[in-house]
């Protein structure tokens, strides 16, 4: 690509590039309004008075900002609740798989055993059934244990995950055959290996995955919708269902609590944009 | 007696280096199993066990309260296959997939290759086109709820003021699926720019500046090269979406409830009212076969690429 430090040729040419520059941006620019737009608006409604929200032509400026609202919905909605119920599972889920992800990619890449490849495929074969497909025994078996309303319930089931322990066996492949055998003549075991040289050479892969566990562990919807009616262990995504449906014309209050359950994951995005960008694309499958 | 070599398996496994080897086997073998333990017991209990239960749940047909059921073989699958709502219900979750994945792709194409510059403050655009990725169903669907909700009408507003009559989005029962997919489309588009964007970065520069080189336009070249690098990423945004779609619950939950007159009741949300509303269990689980094929078809397409991409690397 030309930069301005590269000699200018002919001047038409320069004022083409400049041209063609703002255009670019502009083109950029407008997708991103539009993309934002939802997001906007719900901030601006979170911050009218209902009275204002109503108003036709709408009005989307926050002239007088009603920060009263928020904490409404804390109060109202539970939200504190919920949030903090949302984070206990999602951090226990995003845990759990790293570990077990770490755990089965280490065997699978390192260990020599009878039946390897046909268990691997056995794991692969896993990310074949949906969720939505077994939620009728899924939710017996839960049932069974007597976990509906449980954080165990919320959480066990998706304690192990396929996508996880591909991404790290892949990873983990690619540590040098020579470490190994350095680490082995050093004396280190199994798990001296796995902890102290694995796992931190390969700690893109797991920040991948624990971002990308995190995330799908927070948005989850069907599951905590079916098990949870309890407002002690519901999360913050049916929460806000429920907000919606016993406050329907109160728009501020419903558009506040949205703001308070997307806020903490759309940092996530911020923070970790890169691990997650990179968890997204070396498979994408949604768990 | 333990050479696996044979199984036929695409993805060859390295040879576990000189020391260990010289270890007892089944000490090995001993180890593997506690590590893979762990994951082997989840996925027996809530993905094999549970898919097999569907299948023999399918066999039996509850009474109208739902409390007690017969074993009535594949009658019952035979009924939904036949049935006029599970065929209403595939219709729509066709159409959702149709109005969704198409116009996803060509959107997330184009921010991709917006995005594929090197400009002054791209980061920032390419957070915000990622934005939607962090975006929850349920957050999203609130969203649009309000936004769409025919007595704010801030599109409705926009849609008069440019010439249009208002829509009851969500109510009239010819609108409901477009805004659910007008939703669903904005909640997919940042897991689709990510993707593509990533696909259109392994393009190598070289094969743009030979075809510049050669006189192709910016036009030749995004059909020339530019696209048919990018086929098996496209293809793979196709599948992914085309899964999320079939297994689409959340948005028509807080939006529609499957209404109005069934016009939004795709496969998820009628094996949910089916067997958590109506204690239809068998019904649910022989239509949750049903998305178990779809499913699988879908995703054995999608390992052919993951497999590709394991050959040739990241």
């Amino acid at each position: 690509m030309a930069t301005s430090a590269r000699p200018v040729r002919k001047r038409p040419l320069r004022i083409r590039r400049v041209l063609g520059e703002a255009a670019q941006y502009a083109a950029l620019t407008i997708a991103a309004a539009i993309i934002l737009t939802p997001i906007y608006i719900t901030v601006v409604y979170s911050l009218q008075p209902v009275e204002e929200i109503f108003s036709y032509p709408p009005n989307l400026l926050v002239t007088d900002p009603q920060w009263d609202t928020y904490k409404r919905a804390f109060e109202t909605g539970s939200l504190g609740r919920y949030l903090i119920n949302s984070f206990i599972v999602a951090t226990a889920i995003t845990i759990g798989q790293v570990i077990t992800s770490v755990l089965a990619a280490y065997a699978f890449a390192f260990l020599r055993f009878p039946f390897r490849n046909l268990l691997f495929v056995v794991f692969l074969a896993s990310l074949m059934v949906p969720w939505e497909v077994t939620i009728i025994p899924n939710y017996q078996t839960i049932s069974t244990f007597g976990w509906l309303d449980s954080y165990q319930g919320l959480i066990v089931p998706f304690l192990a995950t396929a996508f996880g322990t591909f991404l790290l066996r892949q990873a983990f492949l690619t540590v040098p055959r020579d470490l190994r055998d350095a680490a082995a003549m050093d004396g280190y075991g199994h798990i001296g290996f796995m902890l102290q040289v694995v796992v931190p050479l390969s700690r893109a892969a797991v920040g991948a995955l624990a971002v990308f566990s995190f995330l799908l562990a927070w948005n989850q919807y069907l599951w905590p919708l079916l098990i949870t009616n309890d407002d002690d262990y519901r999360t913050v995504q049916i929460g806000l269902k429920a907000l919606v449906s016993s406050n329907i014309d109160e728009f501020n209050l419903v558009m506040a609590g949205t703001v308070i359950a997307a806020a903490p994951i759309l940092a996530l995005l911020i923070l970790f944009q890169k691990q997650l960008i990179r968890g997204l694309t070396s498979g994408a499958i949604k768990g | 007696m333990d050479d696996m070599s044979a199984t036929e398996v695409t993805i060859a496994l390295p040879k576990p280096a000189g020391r260990w080897r010289a270890r007892p086997r089944l000490k090995e073998a001993a180890f593997a199993l506690v590590l893979l333990g762990p994951s082997m017991a989840l996925f027996s209990t809530f993905a094999f066990y549970p898919l097999v239960k569907t299948f023999y749940l399918g066999f039996f047909r509850s009474d109208p309260f739902g409390l007690s059921s017969n074993y009535v073989g594949f009658d019952q699958y035979l009924d939904v296959l036949q049935s006029n709502e599970f065929h209403r219900s595939l219709i729509t979750t066709g159409l959702f997939a149709l109005f969704t994945v198409p116009t996803g792709l060509v959107l997330g194409l184009g921010l991709a290759l917006l995005a594929h510059q090197k400009l002054r403050g791209m980061v920032v655009y390419r957070t915000i086109f990622s934005s939607t990725v962090a975006t929850s169903v349920a957050v999203a669907s609130v969203m649009w709820l309000t936004l769409l909700n025919p007595s704010l009408g801030v599109i409705n507003y926009g849609l008069e003021e440019s010439g249009f009559e208002a829509v009851n989005w969500l109510g009239d029962p010819d609108w409901a699926l477009p805004a659910v997919s007008l939703t669903t489309i904005w909640l997919n588009l940042g897991f689709t720019f990510i993707v593509i964007l990533a696909g259109l970065q392994t393009i190598p520069e070289e094969l743009h500046e030979s075809a510049k080189i050669d006189g192709a336009g910016a036009v030749s070249r995004l059909f020339n090269v530019t696209l048919p690098m990018l086929s098996p990423t496209l293809l793979f945004a196709v599948v992914v979406l085309t899964i999320n779609a079939f297994q689409s619950f959340g948005q028509i939950d807080i939006l529609t409830q499957g209404g109005p007159l069934d016009r939004t009741n795709v496969l998820v949300y009628s094996i949910y009212t089916e067997g958590f509303r109506n204690f239809n269990e068998g019904v649910a689980a022989a239509q949750g076969v049903a998305l178990f094929l779809i499913v699988l078809v879908l995703t054995l397409i999608q390992f052919r690429f993951l497999e590709r991409r394991v050959f040739y690397g990241n």
